[in-house]
């Protein structure tokens, strides 16, 4: 006997949606699953396009060297750190939403949260990209690490990068195994359903998860620690990478404020980056049952709350600037307002302080077209937010003879470009291989099928 | 030893499950297996009312604890094995140089979950590639199932209770 056969009229407009039966959720989220079509082929094409250029442009650059990249004193950390920064932080609303809002209890995080944690661990593996071909050199990136060698030498374990090695590289392996933790139990549906070689496949990725209590049991509490073991960790990890610029005496960057700044800016691009990647998930795997109006208005509302948090935190980094009374500091904000980048300061003022004002309005947060437009701000706004911090103050330090002016060139650009093809191909790859929308954790958000309504409740 | 046998029950609800449960629990059948798409607590309730807390709290604890010795040890060895000085500062503080404390912190969070996985896996009894036999495909979808493990002639009473309590399907 197979589960009830309802033939499914996958629910457009999404306005009033029955609420989906358990067999409901294992058939929608399967479908997902099915052979793409040519759209999603055409999609393939365009990111892999794009990617192939990537590649193409840093093997330009390890040809021809870093030059190549418009490098040169005084900034020597241009696009290829902001990027990176800007990566790590996208990664930060995955495991927001998968740890932070499961010790919460926040219900409405598990729709959203299988497809937000792949985009974290695709974002981290991004980032790492960065650090190797900002080094140059990334064939030697393996010195980073602490191993024996015959020379005795150990890295300097003082410095905010060796930190940052530490804290990247353990971000990527907790939340992969955090992610590959909670595919268990869907595997194992996959599993269920499946034949021949993806059978075989699948019953080893599932490591024979059965669902039995004692499974469960031990499942439930694993889940339970590790989710409480990411969320200082991802406190953690972008205060580590914002005392890469915070420790050092650069005027723009040295700075207390950095740690809380970076965590919540972090917060605001990774909510715009679910957004950017659910809503068009929504809408072509007929989604709107599970990727409902007030999902979309709960991650409208933490947009709006961090980019009004963003906003005091400008003011505070503008404020304390001037009322230090360090003139090298103080002539460093004022050439930021006003030198070469005061056009990037602006984009940022307005992407990340005006655009999600929108989202006051009640029906703005409901409705996909202006959440898109102001995801896509947002991320605009908060790749030009570590621009802005890390070229104008590398640019603007303390002589007059080491300032500079830095121009993108485009070897860098492409690269950065291909950047976000990579990301892009990782995801669309995995939301036709793995099921991007958590069967188990859907279920239990839904009422559990009682017989006796009388008698319900029974504890 | 006497023979034994499994008989399987399919519930579709909830509460059709954790009748039986507490049927079988009273009349002294304690070898279940409960098999649920996901966690229940209606389930979780009965099942686990007299049962310690599960020991994966124990890998975590350990792995964190290891995490970060290890996270101190290679620090401090390593900077007395290859000294740069920092600050003037000396190549160990005590108890602790400041700047280590986030190198033990990271490796004590990347230990404890490493741990905590290998925890889950050794104590679920995982990875197991042959399916029990009282499995069903449909117990990751929307079935519920209670497998009770008892001596032959036991058998019938123990349908009887899970075909009392409404089970959609009763085998052996």
């Amino acid at each position: 006997m197979s589960a009830p056969e309802r033939t499914p009229p996958p629910i457009a407009g999404g306005a009033h949606v029955a609420e989906p039966t358990y067999a409901d959720v294992n058939r929608d989220v399967l479908n997902t699953l099915r052979p793409p079509g040519n759209l999603y082929f055409a999609w393939m094409c365009v990111v892999g396009l794009i990617l192939t250029c990537g590649i193409l442009a840093w093997t330009y650059q390890i040809f021809m060297g870093m030059g190549a990249a418009g490098k040169r004193t005084p900034q020597m950390w241009a696009m290829y750190i902001t990027t990176f920064v800007f990566w790590i932080g996208i990664g930060h609303a995955g495991t927001l939403i998968s740890a932070v809002l499961y010790l919460f209890r926040a219900r409405w995080r598990t729709s959203i949260y299988r497809a937000a944690e792949a985009m974290t661990i695709f974002a981290v593996l991004t980032a790492g990209l960065f650090p190797m071909i900002h080094a140059g050199r990334m064939w030697f990136a393996y010195f980073l690490l602490p191993y024996p060698n015959q020379r005795y030498l150990w890295p300097n374990f003082k410095s905010p990068l060796v930190w940052d090695v530490f804290a990247i590289s353990t971000y990527l392996s907790i939340s992969t195994v955090f992610f590959i933790v909670g595919l268990v139990p869907d595997i194992a549906a996959v599993r269920d359903v499946s034949t021949g070689w993806r059978r075989r496949l699948f019953t080893m990725l599932s490591l024979g998860w059965e669902g039995s209590d004692r499974q469960w049991r031990h499942y439930r509490r694993a889940y339970g620690l590790l989710a409480a073991l990411a969320t200082p960790l991802v406190l953690s990890v972008h205060s580590v990478v914002s005392w890469d610029f915070a420790m050092a005496l650069v005027p723009g960057w040295h700075s207390t404020l950095f740690a809380p700044f970076f965590v919540d800016g972090a917060i605001f691009s990774g909510f715009a980056m679910v957004l950017v990647l659910a809503l068009p998930m929504r809408h072509f795997f007929h989604l709107h049952a599970y990727i409902r109006d007030r999902h979309l208005d709960a991650m409208a509302k933490l947009i709006l709350t961090t980019g009004l948090v963003l906003t005091y935190f400008y003011i505070c980094e503008l404020f304390t600037s001037w009322y230090s009374g360090d003139h090298i500091e103080k002539a460093s904000l004022f050439w930021r307002l006003t030198g070469s980048y005061s056009w990037a300061l602006a984009t940022m003022y307005f992407c990340n302080c005006i655009s999600p004002l929108i989202l006051f309005w009640k029906n703005a947060r409901t409705n996909p077209v202006i959440l898109y437009v102001v995801s896509v701000l947002v991320l605009i706004g908060m790749w030009f937010e570590r621009f802005n911090i890390i070229v104008p103050s590398l640019g603007h330090d303390f002589y007059p003879y080491t300032w500079g002016v830095y121009i993108p060139t485009i070897t860098d650009t492409t690269i950065i470009v291909g950047s976000f093809a990579w990301f892009f191909i990782l995801f669309l790859g995995f939301i036709k291989v793995m099921p991007s929308l958590s069967i188990v954790e859907v279920k239990e958000t839904l009422a559990a099928p009682i017989k006796d309504t009388r008698h319900a409740g029974h504890h | 030893m006497p023979a034994t046998t499994e008989i399987l029950g399919v519930f579709a609800h909830v509460d059709t499950t954790v009748r039986a449960l507490e049927e079988l629990r009273a009349k002294g059948y304690h070898d279940l297996s409960v098999y649920t798409p996901v966690p229940v607590h209606e389930i979780e309730d009965v099942v686990e009312r007299d049962r310690p807390v599960s020991t994966v709290r124990l890998f975590t604890l350990l792995g964190g604890l290891a995490g970060l010795a290890s996270g101190w040890i290679i620090t401090a060895w390593s900077s007395l094995k290859w000294g740069i000085v920092v600050g003037g500062k000396p190549a160990i503080g005590f108890p602790v140089s400041p700047p280590y404390v986030v190198i033990m912190f990271e490796l004590m969070i990347l230990f404890g979950g490493i741990a905590t996985v290998i925890g889950m896996v050794m104590l679920g009894r995982l990875p197991s590639f042959r399916r029990s036999a009282s499995y069903d495909p449909r117990f990751t979808n929307d079935r519920f199932g209670v497998a009770v493990h008892c001596a032959t002639e036991r058998a019938a009473s123990v349908r009887d209770i899970l075909r009392a309590a409404g089970a959609e399907e009763v085998r052996a």
